[in-house]
């Protein structure tokens, strides 16, 4: 109703213009949205906290003891969270061998247990995929079969490939996302924010491999399975609503150490190491194997290399 | 052009100078023993009270013919291992059993059994030392932890078992939200398999 009408209706008028109306609103929202209590510092902490990679170390350092605080009440556990930088002069480049892999999963799940997925709902980074040898060649990713489950493995007549977050080099994920929450760091790593990431999953439908994972619901997993070593951008719990994905298990190659997934397999399948050192294993197997690289024609350029060393 | 006399000299001369240099340019090729790591972390893995062989075998008479066997009965039942060109003593040393030997006549030792398994399986054996072949832990900048090939393979019987699959991943469809205690909450079929795949080893 305008103020003509109101002046007519002879009703008192009170001159509140829209615009105010709309300060108004919005700083009440505002107010109410961000409490000032002691207790939920942590919530405007969290707000404002700035990108990654603008931090200094001294925010960095702070974060990370507001993120041990709020996991440490949510968990009962003291987790300890790292933001160990990239190794000067390191490339990351993996290898696996598909004529050993006989499909038994133990990498899946050693991943589940180092990088602290959630149980329920199911989170997995590793797909291993099951081909009839000799029908499709294996850039048919769609149309393998990944709920095989047989008595035992490896059986007659199939090969077994797994499938995880390839870490290109031109990776379409990052093109994708609106608030650079996942980047490539200098060693190769495509990594992600959980802090900024805002879920929308463009990112997922970019990649071509189908490696990355959405939290549709309150990630859950039971308290003595922890593992409470972890990195900012790697295994630090995750929440409802935020993507996730292999990092090479950032929080062990960056301190020497093998991914959890290289360690456990049975048969030696997995191979990992520098691709900047002409004498690492990865590179003996580009120079001496027969590579190659899923969707090559896609020019990712992953830093995942599959082989057949018999 | 100079006089015949002159660069025959001058021929002589490079000739020299060449087979001085010549180590420079090709040095001399590492001996197999060279480029093996040495970080072997677990000993060989025998069965328990069977090593040092020579307890038993000792005093005993080496008899290389292939025949039924009264002791090591497992290891004959199921010898699986180009086992009709071979028998025990090709690869076993008959004087000292506590050692291996290689087709040359060379010992070697239960912690060295690579050399003896490398006569056949060269590439295989190239790739182990590259890093390549086997499982690797450790740290890839570092320690790297080697196995035997005898810790994979049995050596009497080296082809892989057939194991037991981890459950594949829950299909869309069946991932419902439910509310959980803490108890009720799924627990990592891993540890389960490798303790069981422990139990089964001892």
């Amino acid at each position: 109703m305008s103020r003509e009408s109101d002046r007519r209706s002879g009703r008192p008028c009170r001159s509140i213009s829209r615009r105010d109306f709309l300060k108004g609103t919005a700083a009440g929202i505002a107010g109410a949205a961000f409490p000032f209590g002691s207790t939920i510092v942590s919530v405007w902490e969290s707000f404002f906290q700035k990108h990654f990679r603008e931090m200094s170390q001294d925010e960095i350092r702070d974060v990370i003891e507001r993120l041990q605080r709020e996991y440490s009440e949510k968990f009962d556990t003291r987790i300890d969270i790292n933001a160990r930088k990239a190794i000067p002069g390191t490339l990351f480049g993996y290898g696996l061998d598909l004529s050993r892999c006989i499909g038994c999963r133990r990498c899946v799940y050693a991943c589940v247990r180092e990088n602290n997925q959630s149980r329920d709902p199911q989170v997995h980074w590793i797909t291993v995929l099951r081909f009839k040898k000799g029908e499709k060649w294996v850039n048919d990713l769609e149309g393998a079969e990944k709920y095989y489950y047989p008595e035992k493995v490896p059986e007659e007549g199939f090969f077994y490939m797994p499938v995880q977050c390839q870490q290109c080099e031109n990776p379409p994920c990052v093109k994708a996302c609106p608030t650079q929450a996942t980047w490539k760091e200098p060693d190769g790593i495509v990594v992600i924010d959980y802090n900024w990431c805002i879920g929308c999953r463009y990112c997922m439908a970019a990649c071509p491999y189908g490696a990355r994972r959405f939290n549709w619901g309150r990630p859950r997993i039971p308290k003595e399975e922890l593992n409470t070593e972890t990195h900012y951008l790697g295994n630090r719990p995750r929440y409802v609503g935020v993507v996730e994905k292999c990092t090479f298990c950032i929080q062990r190659t960056r301190a020497g150490r093998y991914p959890a997934c290289v360690e456990i397999c049975p048969v030696g399948a997995r191979k990992f190491g520098n691709l900047l050192d002409p004498n690492s294993e990865i590179r003996y197997c580009i120079e001496n194997k027969r590579v190659f690289r899923l969707k090559e024609d896609l020019n990712t350029l992953p830093k995942f290399y599959y082989f057949f060393a018999t | 052009m100079g006089h015949p006399g002159e660069r025959r000299t001058w021929h002589l001369c490079a000739a020299a100078l060449f087979l001085l240099l010549m180590p420079l340019f090709h040095p001399s090729e590492p001996s197999a023993e060279e480029d093996i790591p040495k970080f072997f972390v677990p000993p060989p893995p025998f069965s328990e009270g069977i090593f040092p062989c020579s307890q038993c075998h000792a005093g005993m008479e080496a008899n290389p013919t292939r025949r039924e066997l009264s002791y090591h009965t497992e290891i004959a039942k199921g010898f699986n291992h180009a086992a009709d060109q071979r028998w025990c003593l090709d690869c076993h040393n008959p004087d000292d059993r506590d050692k291996l030997r290689l087709a040359s006549g060379k010992l070697v030792s239960f912690e060295e059994s690579y050399y003896l398994c490398g006569q056949c399986h060269g590439t295989i054996f190239r790739d182990w030392k590259a890093g390549v072949h086997g499982k690797r832990t450790g740290y890839w900048r570092g320690k790297k932890e080697y196995r035997l090939c005898v810790h994979c393979h049995n050596p009497h019987r080296p082809r892989f078992k057939p194991i037991k699959p981890l459950p594949p991943p829950m299909k869309p469809e069946d991932i419902k939200y439910r509310e959980l205690s803490p108890e009720e909450i799924p627990r990592n079929p891993l540890n389960e398999i490798l303790r069981s795949e422990r139990v089964e080893r001892k």
